[in-house]
């Protein structure tokens, strides 16, 4: 057996780091996913219904296999039932515009977009990191992605380039939602820390990336891409909108409420 | 509004279960243009493996054969039993048929 093969690509990326890297993308799948289960029942027509319904769950299958990953890092225990149920709303580390509320049906789409997009992307990539297991999951969800921006982009396009009151409505929530896009692509420690190691890309050459697939969609919708904000929300810190807490407090209840309950 | 806006126009949907076999009709749903409904097949009747192809049509583009033309399209082959390959005798002489 070779040298390499038994040395840790990757030593510097200590463990916390590596936990906390994976738990940012598992907390971002998992909040998006439980939001667009909100829609289920409520969404405009039936069939919308599934569609949404179809992402929030591919949605809740990656935040599975993310956590469970992160559990196996961390190494203390926690299996992603504990690291999904039982942590509180400083320790998500989401990030903080998947916990924004779904407004409408345009609103969701907007944001939805936004993260597919970027997504997309980061998936794509993982393609090239030296993290294994990440390859593994990205190769199953890249799949799923590809299908959430079809049938998102799809809506933008049609809303955009729509009625001029549905343009209003999906240039209205762009123009709210593009101030928490930032935080897709300001790195801190834990970010410079996974690229150095191989495990994640360059952040900044990630959102060239995403921005041209976004200005490709903006401007097929008929939609103006906002200026950028120098406004910068943490929530992959754990510091978030107030919005978060509530989604919490809907899904975790049964475990909080019955812990250790299961059917 | 033109109804059309307010009431998306229905799509027949039909799957293919296997290479190899014919595409079926599973049922139909609503949507705005044909690339809309076959991504809402693909998220109505597709969620358990049912198929590797869809097609969609729109139903109004269906001509359907009227039931009360039955009569004249339907039963007069009713007594035509020859049209059965099973109505004839084949020679044990000819073989692979």
């Amino acid at each position: 057996m070779s040298r390499a093969s038994v040395v840790p690509v990757s030593v510097d990326f200590a463990q916390t780091e590596r936990f906390r890297y994976v738990l940012r993308l598992a907390d971002t799948s998992l909040i998006l996913g439980q939001r667009l289960s909100e829609w289920v029942g409520h969404a405009p027509a039936l069939e919308e219904d599934l569609g949404v319904a179809n992402i929030s769950l591919d949605l809740i299958g990656q935040a599975r296999m993310l956590l469970s990953y992160a559990g196996e890092i961390e190494a203390a225990g926690r299996d992603e039932d504990q690291l999904a149920y039982l942590r509180d709303q400083n320790d998500f580390c989401n990030l903080a515009l998947v916990e924004q509320p779904n407004g409408d049906f345009g609103c969701t789409i907007v944001r939805q977009v936004l993260i597919d997009v970027w997504q997309l992307e980061l998936l794509s990539w993982f393609d090239a990191s030296t993290d294994q297991r990440l390859r593994e999951i990205a190769a199953k969800a890249v799949k799923e992605t590809r299908y959430h921006l079809r049938y998102s982009s799809g809506w933008l396009v049609r809303l955009g380039d729509g009625t001029e009151e549905s343009h209003t409505r999906v240039q209205t929530s762009l123009n709210d939602l593009w101030k928490f896009t930032t935080e897709l692509f300001t790195p801190d420690e834990i970010d410079r820390l996974a690229e150095n190691a191989g495990v994640a890309p360059n952040l900044n050459v990630l959102r060239g990336s995403w921005l041209h697939r976004i200005d490709e969609i903006l401007n097929e919708a008929t939609l103006t891409r906002p200026d950028d904000v120098p406004y910068v929300w943490f929530g992959k810190r754990g510091e978030h909108t107030e919005y978060l807490g509530h989604l919490l407090s809907d899904m975790q209840y049964l475990q909080r409420a019955y812990p250790g309950v299961t059917w | 509004m033109s109804d059309e806006r307010q009431h998306w126009p229905l799509f027949e949907v039909f799957i293919r279960a296997r290479a190899g076999l014919e595409h079926k009709h599973v049922g139909s749903l609503h949507a705005v243009d044909a690339k809309m409904a076959l991504e809402h097949a693909r998220d109505v009747y597709t969620r358990r493996m049912e198929g590797v192809s869809l097609w969609v049509v729109r139903s109004a583009d269906i001509t359907a054969s009227d039931p009360d033309d039955a009569d004249a399209f339907f039963e007069p082959a009713k007594d035509k039993i020859y049209r059965h390959p099973t109505f004839y005798e084949i020679p044990d002489e000819v073989k692979n048929i």
